[in-house]
């Protein structure tokens, strides 16, 4: 006989069921707007079910999107490089500390804990960008905050550790020095685990605004999360100046434009999703559980 | 056994090495002088951007200028705290950040929690995996596009939630504008972005759970509703109260990245959404003291500090396991 389904079960299955919907659903709005012709925003406001589609805002984009382009292209530059750097140095890092015949390995591991404890906040951190250049170029955008992260370095080394330490000794045995056993052995071996480091460091560098907002202010410099945000905030401005008389008739972006930047800087990472879920699930309940 | 092979065999090959020489940390570098060499650059920036901040914190007892530089600068004494301390905000943020901090956290492990029960007991691997997908997506947008996402829904020209509200014949709500709601606002959208991640986390400890318990109460005959309130929470909870106590620790801090891209210069609506973080951004960057900012986020750092202690004292307590250091 077969099992007839439980109210219990209807009402996981309704539950679970929503909760999805409330969370993909939003996302879902903003791709619509983005593909609604003005004339039905105005009217209707935001809606799934426009009553006329568009593409007027994505051929605008193309069109008059300099900055935006600039911006996008100031992400994706910014992301890739950063991303190499930032899994180098803590693969390089995590290796020193994962060495078994390093004596002060430990020390030195405290050594990175304690900044991820205490330090002075954004004041100093602040101060001390200036003082050694980090504002108003791209390195501002990359070093500060995002090119390394304790916590990644403590993922990879837990994993180095894992490695049979025969591997290690075998090798320089051979002759090979801590450089070759590191770049040539260990590397590749832990090719998971700096995949998902690599997906940390690559999702924080794309979605962060911070370095921008506090270093640079040269509107070329402006990474794509920085830009939508000016842009909304300026557009604030704009219709404030205006309900006051004082500003012109100057260029505003329609809702659907707006929207449209939204989808184009979320798309990456809606392509990377699969990968992500892959690499990240394993890196969050690993650092999840290990605080 | 393995692992004590394993460190047998390292001392033995470090005792053959150096058998005359002392263990000192310069010998040390002198031996493994490649792995030292990768420590650098990671080193240098925990050097720069960590250790350098702390005598930095120095300026709250000051009045720091940039042409004077750290030591240079005329001391304050308590001047800049007084400030902070006597003036109106000082307790409305702090209140706001420590109460803004304690709904995140409730609500956000309560959905987590049962969200991954219920996951838990549904069989259908196609529907669990894109219902898990789901839940997972918004924690990885920025909080500028979660920005656009709300503004499409509570937006006062064209948002979503108005123009149902109009035509429903009710009155619209300037949201932007009224800071009341602003606290359920701000509490729904951080549980929207990170009940995902940290329903991933929950139910992958539900999963290591032994199958026998499970097993022997279907045999005594106990529902699933009996073995998820016998079983799975009690099981559950040790995980709980033990990330619970983690987050803890940051009481003090705001979410500066969520409040801002939200509320961004907003003044109107402060009263209900102002915390620490960016109130110190705003003395900082927009009144540009960095003295006075400085002064409150001493006081954040040592309330964290404390904060984190405490935490750790009570995870050493209960679960030895957990403990930070």
């Amino acid at each position: 006989m077969k099992k007839k389904l439980s109210i219990g079960m209807l009402a996981i299955y309704a539950v679970t069921f929503l909760a999805a919907a409330v969370c993909l659903l939003p996302l879902l709005l903003v791709v619509i707007v983005s593909f609604t012709a003005e004339s039905s925003i105005i009217q209707n406001g935001y809606s799934f079910f426009p009553e006329t589609w568009s593409l007027e805002a994505y051929r605008l984009l193309v069109k008059n999107g300099s900055d935006m382009v600039r911006s996008y292209g100031n992400s994706i530059f910014v992301t890739l490089t950063g991303t190499l750097l930032a899994v180098l140095i803590t693969a390089m890092a995590s290796y020193g500390i994962a060495n078994p015949f390093v004596r002060y390995r430990d020390s030195i591991a405290m050594y990175f804990f304690v900044t991820m404890v205490f330090s002075g906040g954004m004041v100093p951190w602040y101060i001390i960008c200036q003082k050694v250049g980090l504002y108003e170029n791209y390195w501002a955008l990359l070093i500060p905050s995002l090119v390394f992260n304790p916590f990644n370095l403590f993922l990879v080394r837990n994993y180095m550790r894992e490695l049979p330490s025969s591997l290690l000794e075998s090798a320089k045995l051979d002759g090979a020095n801590d450089g070759q056993v590191a770049f040539y052995i260990y590397f590749p071996l832990c090719k998971p685990i700096l995949a998902t480091i690599g997906l940390f460091y690559g999702i924080a560098y794309w979605n962060d605004w911070w370095n921008s907002i506090m270093l640079v202010s040269d509107k070329s410099y402006y990474p794509i999360q920085y830009y939508l945000m000016k842009l909304k905030s300026d557009l604030l401005f704009m219709r404030n100046l205006q309900s006051a008389g004082i500003g012109g008739s100057a260029y505003t972006p329609t809702e659907s434009l707006q929207m449209a930047t939204a989808v184009v800087t979320v798309g990456p990472i809606i392509f990377l999703y699969p990968f992500l879920q892959k690499y990240i699930v394993k890196g969050l309940i690993i650092g999840g559980v290990k605080g | 056994m393995k692992e004590a092979t394993k460190v047998k065999e390292v001392t033995k090959l470090t005792k053959a090495k150096n058998v005359k020489k002392k263990h000192g940390f310069i010998s040390d570098i002198r031996k493994n002088k490649v792995s030292y060499l990768m420590l650098i650059p990671a080193a240098l920036y925990t050097f720069v951007f960590g250790y350098c901040t702390i005598p930095y914190m120095l300026i709250a007892f000051k009045k720091f200028s940039f042409k004077k530089g750290l030591f240079a600068s005329d001391w304050a004494g308590f001047e800049n705290f007084k400030f902070f301390f006597r003036s109106q905000d000082a307790w409305h943020i702090i209140g706001n950040t420590v109460k803004l901090n304690l709904l995140f956290l409730f609500f956000t492990i309560l959905s987590a929690v049962i969200l991954a029960i219920m996951i838990n007991e549904i069989k259908n691997k196609y529907f669990k995996k894109v219902a898990q997908s789901s839940y997972l997506l918004p924690y990885f947008l920025s909080w500028i596009i979660v920005n656009y996402i709300l503004y499409g829904i509570i937006g006062s020209n064209y948002g979503l939630l108005n123009h149902a509200l109009a035509a429903a014949g009710g009155e619209t709500i300037n949201f932007y504008n009224t800071p009341k709601y602003w606290t359920i606002i701000l509490v729904a959208v951080k549980v929207w972005k990170e009940f995902g991640m940290n329903m991933v986390i929950y139910l992958a400890a539900i999963t290591s759970f032994d199958e026998e318990l499970y097993d022997a109460a279907a045999v005594d005959g106990a529902s699933r509703f009996q073995m998820c309130m016998r079983i799975t929470i009690p099981l559950l909870l040790p995980t709980v109260v033990m990330l619970g106590i983690m987050s803890a620790g940051k009481m003090f801090y705001g979410d500066f990245g969520m409040i801002y891209a939200l509320v961004g210069d907003n003044g109107v609506l402060y009263r209900k959404t102002d915390v620490i973080d960016t109130y110190v951004f705003r003395t900082l960057r927009r009144i540009g003291n960095p003295s006075q900012a400085m002064a409150i986020s001493l006081f954040q750092a040592i309330m964290g500090f404390l904060c984190v202690w405490g935490a750790n004292y009570i995870t050493k307590k209960k679960f030895k396991e957990g403990a930070l250091f």
